[in-house]
């Protein structure tokens, strides 16, 4: 090993570098710090639009209207494979969504550079793949890893092939796949609720000490994250463990193959790759001056086939430049408008496979709708958010990103499992048992990028000067509901219900109630009067919010509960026949 | 076989005895019988009596101040009238204001204290020389937008108060011992003060009718307070037995009429230009009930509260002044 003496002319050599050693060019070793900070800045905001999707109140006066200030949705509004799949399915560009051309346009400049730099869970894969190797997954093995695997690199593409063709059928289920509504519904309904958990667990320790000092400092930081990270309430998510669990083995799946989600499953990079052969920045080779060191290999996060003697495959690059960074030789070179002598621009992906994924991506949506779900007994659980479009135009456009639900500050909106069919998995329901919609907020339809939600004002929502919109009815369970089976006061559901004038009433009755102690000499009980007030909904009114629901004290299975019939988006499910007047505006 | 030394031995059997001892300990120090119910607690009843122990004869006990359109005036006259601030807070004071932020309406529609009236307390708390005043409530609905839309946080965090919001961290079990009301979460801003005023609404409220004062300590509960209204009098009583503030003033500039507590129609509210401030918080709601077109005897809870000796629904025999 050479020893750099100081001064010398020579160039010096790297520490353990083989082969010539040269070092890459200056402007390589720069780009790629560039990169690194580039990638942990688009984590970051990221990470900080997530933290800010929620309304935690503000010092506006009472009369402005409660918006996010920031673009929270923004790195779904720049996600073209968004873009396409819902211009496919509902023949628009809706809104923000047109901001996907920029990085569409990155692509074609520079090739995928949005996956190695920008994407936030393409970097997550990138530093747990660094912070976690496995130990099996050194050395040769590494680089193994690390070579183009065919067989299931092609799988991105199939699954984009069939979610596109999906889309075309009128369902964008590809959000199930798409790496930032992975990331928003992972980190903002899993990771962030249950790191809120540990925290508060680990507050009422500090709590029980009875120590000043320590419950003090576990206040403040709770305080702090309620503000910054979380909301001051525990927030919980219907059947979460399942994307928790899908999200750990996706990180884990680093271990055995390194960024295993970008290279096999992510749509989005798929997409990108599809449009990277367009793209006027590339990689040359000089297959003459390889040495086979494979330093490139043990750093290549996109699988590329960097090494020499073979072609490289642009498609499946990420651009994170490691490989002109770590080649000893004068191998590898990255420039604009390159010869494409030693580079594979296209996804080699077989023709029949490609048309065969695309037709079973087609026919999964109408096989899925022969099923009870649509059509025929829809379930009454499929309350859809205030504003949401009628069901199949929401199906068109819902990529269940889970904006909707991370946003909503009641904690209301839930990822369905099954109730809306297995193509309806996780888009939002209401479960007002967990929270109910808060009357004038109008929130979810602000961070929905793709409309599903609609961008209603609150005189739209309420109903000011106009039809409010309703989600649904309430009804009353008689046998459970106190003043009506068990002769004790109550109404909270009419003190919580928003509406004016309100949607449940009271009757006002006096009835025979039994006393709970045994009369004299083993008679009956005596029985006494009791003044209650009965409530009763009224349907034309009634918003659906589920605040009745939520507060009823019936803790198990509430006295009154919401179900989506007579939902002003459509024009179906309607129990009034008032409600069935097509003429009618709105 | 190797035969086992004596040392090796003794290290062995002294190893197993520890465990086996250490085990016992732990059985015998942690040892439940089961199926005993907790002993019969000998605590005394929770309360919170931040009362002023000198009532000096010269000085009027509910001040009601009347027909002027600034509700900040209003809230001086009545307080001066009772001798001014400065005699219910000393200097260096940790004050907590207690307005009513229960609901997400704006302050025309009256459910919720009117914010001009809870910035001028804060204020006057500020100018009699409190070193904190801490404005907070449990809120009924989603507490940022409560906070926001009744204009309460701004108005009170432009005079310089600390605004709380609610959190679960912030309450903690306690025994009340109340009639109905057993082992509750208290939100513990309203606990940990050196004086308390409560600045409620009046307004009607279907099931009892008529709330503001006694009605308004619902804020410092927490839990499944939907269950009080199975018993709402003797829960309002039972509040207004822990929760005994410094001082109380209600705000009857603008009273929900019907439609209570939530009101939501602005036609609802009719505007009365009143606030009343009192020492006695059974006065001021029998007092304040009158706003509605109720007589005290009407409303059961205050006259618990009245036979419970927490203040008195006659309030003509208290040093009253209109101002």
């Amino acid at each position: 090993m050479a020893v750099a003496v100081p001064g010398a002319a020579t160039p010096k050599k790297q520490k353990g570098r083989p082969g010539s050693g040269i070092p890459a060019r200056l402007s390589i070793r720069i780009l790629v710090w560039v990169r690194r900070v580039s990638q942990a800045g688009f984590l970051g905001l990221f990470l900080y639009f997530l933290f800010q999707t929620g309304f935690r109140g503000s010092f506006a006066s009472a009369e402005t209207a409660v918006r996010l200030p920031l673009p929270v949705e923004g790195f779904l509004l720049a996600d073209p494979f968004v873009a396409a799949m819902t211009l496919l399915s509902t023949h628009t560009i809706y809104r923000g969504l047109v901001w996907s051309i920029g990085l569409l346009a990155l692509t074609l400049v520079v090739g995928r550079v949005f996956c190695g730099w920008i994407c936030p869970f393409g970097t997550l894969h990138h530093f747990f793949g660094w912070i976690f190797p496995s130990r099996y997954l050194r050395g040769n093995k590494r680089v193994e890893s690390n070579k183009t695997a065919p067989g299931r690199q092609r799988v991105k593409y199939y699954l984009l092939y069939a979610f596109l063709a999906a889309s075309l059928m009128g369902s964008v289920i590809g959000g199930l796949f798409d790496p930032i509504c992975v990331a928003v519904r992972a980190i903002g309904l899993a990771v962030i609720p249950a790191v809120q958990y540990v925290t508060g667990v680990a507050s009422t320790l500090s709590g029980a000490t009875g120590m000043r000092p320590v419950q003090g400092a576990a206040d403040s930081a709770q305080d702090f994250l309620a503000q910054t990270v979380w909301q001051s309430k525990q927030f919980y998510f219907h059947h979460t463990w399942f994307i928790g669990i899908l999200f750990v083995a996706i990180l884990f799946m680093n271990r055995i193959i390194p960024r295993f989600w970008c290279r096999v499953l992510c749509p989005l990079g798929a997409f990108l790759g599809v449009f990277a052969r367009f793209a006027l920045f590339g990689m040359e080779k000089d297959h003459a001056k390889c040495t086979d060191c494979n330093l490139c290999l043990v750093n290549c996060q996109g699988a590329d086939s960097p090494q020499g003697g073979v072609k490289w495959r642009q498609d499946e690059c990420h651009m994170c430049m490691n490989c002109e960074n770590a080649c000893p030789e004068d191998v590898i070179k990255f420039k604009f408008l390159p010869n494409r002598k030693s580079a594979l621009t296209v996804p080699d992906t077989g023709r029949r496979t490609a048309i065969a994924t695309a037709a079973a991506g087609a026919v999964m949506i109408p096989a899925a709708r022969i099923a009870d779900v649509i059509d025929a007994n829809y379930d009454h659980k499929v309350i859809r958010p205030p504003g949401s479009v009628e069901e199949r135009e929401f199906l068109e456009r819902c990529i269940r990103c889970a904006e909707c639900m991370k946003v909503c500050p009641n904690n209301a909106l839930h990822p369905a499992f099954f109730e809306a069919g297995i193509e309806g998995i996780w888009t939002p329901i209401l479960i007002p048992r967990i929270g109910y919609c808060e009357h004038s907020c109008v929130l979810c339809g602000q961070v929905c990028p793709t409309g599903a939600i609609q961008k209603i004002t609150e005189e739209q929502k309420m109903g000011i000067g106009q039809k409010p919109v309703s989600i649904g009815t309430a009804f009353y369970d008689q046998g459970r509901c106190l003043p009506w089976g068990m002769a004790t006061p109550c109404i909270v559901c009419e003190e919580f219900c928003p509406t004016s004038p309100k949607a449940i009433w009271v009757e006002e009755v006096d009835i025979p109630k039994r006393l709970p102690i045994a009369g004299d000499n083993g008679k009956e009980p005596e029985m006494t009067t009791v003044h209650v007030q009965r409530p009763h909904v009224d349907p034309s009114l009634c918003i659906g919010c589920g605040a009745c629901e939520k507060v009823c004290p019936v803790q198990d299975k509430p006295a009154v509960y919401v179900t989506n019939v007579g939902e002003s988006r459509s024009k179906t499910n309607v129990i009034l026949l008032e409600d069935t007047n097509y003429n009618r505006p709105g | 076989m190797r035969d086992l030394s004596r040392r090796e031995l003794l290290q062995r059997v002294g190893a197993a005895g520890i465990v086996l001892g250490g085990a016992a300990a732990v059985a015998r120090l942690r040892y439940d019988p089961g199926l005993v119910s907790a002993a019969a607690s000998k605590e005394r009843p929770q309360t919170r009596d931040y009362r002023l122990r000198e009532a000096p004869a010269e000085l009027a006990q509910l001040a009601v101040a009347k027909n002027d359109p600034e509700p900040e005036a209003l809230v001086r006259k009545a307080v001066e009238a009772l001798g001014g601030m400065k005699r219910f807070i000393s200097r260096g004071d940790i004050v907590v204001v207690k307005p009513n932020i229960g609901w997400d309406r704006t302050p025309i529609q009256a459910a919720n204290t009117n914010p001009r009236v809870v910035a001028e307390v804060v204020k006057l708390a500020f100018d009699a020389g409190a070193k904190r005043v801490v404005v907070t409530d449990a809120s009924c609905n989603e507490p940022g937008r409560c906070f926001q839309r009744s204009g309460i946080w701004k108005a009170t965090y432009d005079v310089g108060a600390e605004v709380v919001l609610p959190a679960a961290h912030r309450f903690r079990g306690m025994r009340l011992k109340g009639e109905v009301l057993d082992e509750w979460p208290v939100y513990t801003p309203l606990i940990n003060a050196d004086k308390v005023i409560n600045v409620p609404v009046a307004k009607h409220h279907n099931l009892s009718r008529y709330t503001a004062a006694m009605k308004n300590w619902y804020g410092s509960l927490g839990g499944r307070r939907n269950r009080l209204h199975q018993n709402i009098d003797v829960s309002i009583a039972d509040l207004a037995t822990f929760m005994q503030p410094t001082l109380t003033i209600v705000d009857g500039f603008r009273v929900l009429m019907r439609n209570g507590p939530q009101g939501g129609n602005v036609a609802d509210a009719k505007e009365m230009r009143t606030v009343i401030a009192s020492v006695d918080q059974v006065a001021a709601d029998a007092y304040g009930c009158q706003l509605i077109g109720r007589t005290a005897e009407e409303i059961p809870y205050i006259r618990m509260a009245h036979e419970r000796g927490l203040g008195t629904m006659q309030w003509k025999d208290l040093r009253w002044v209109e101002v």
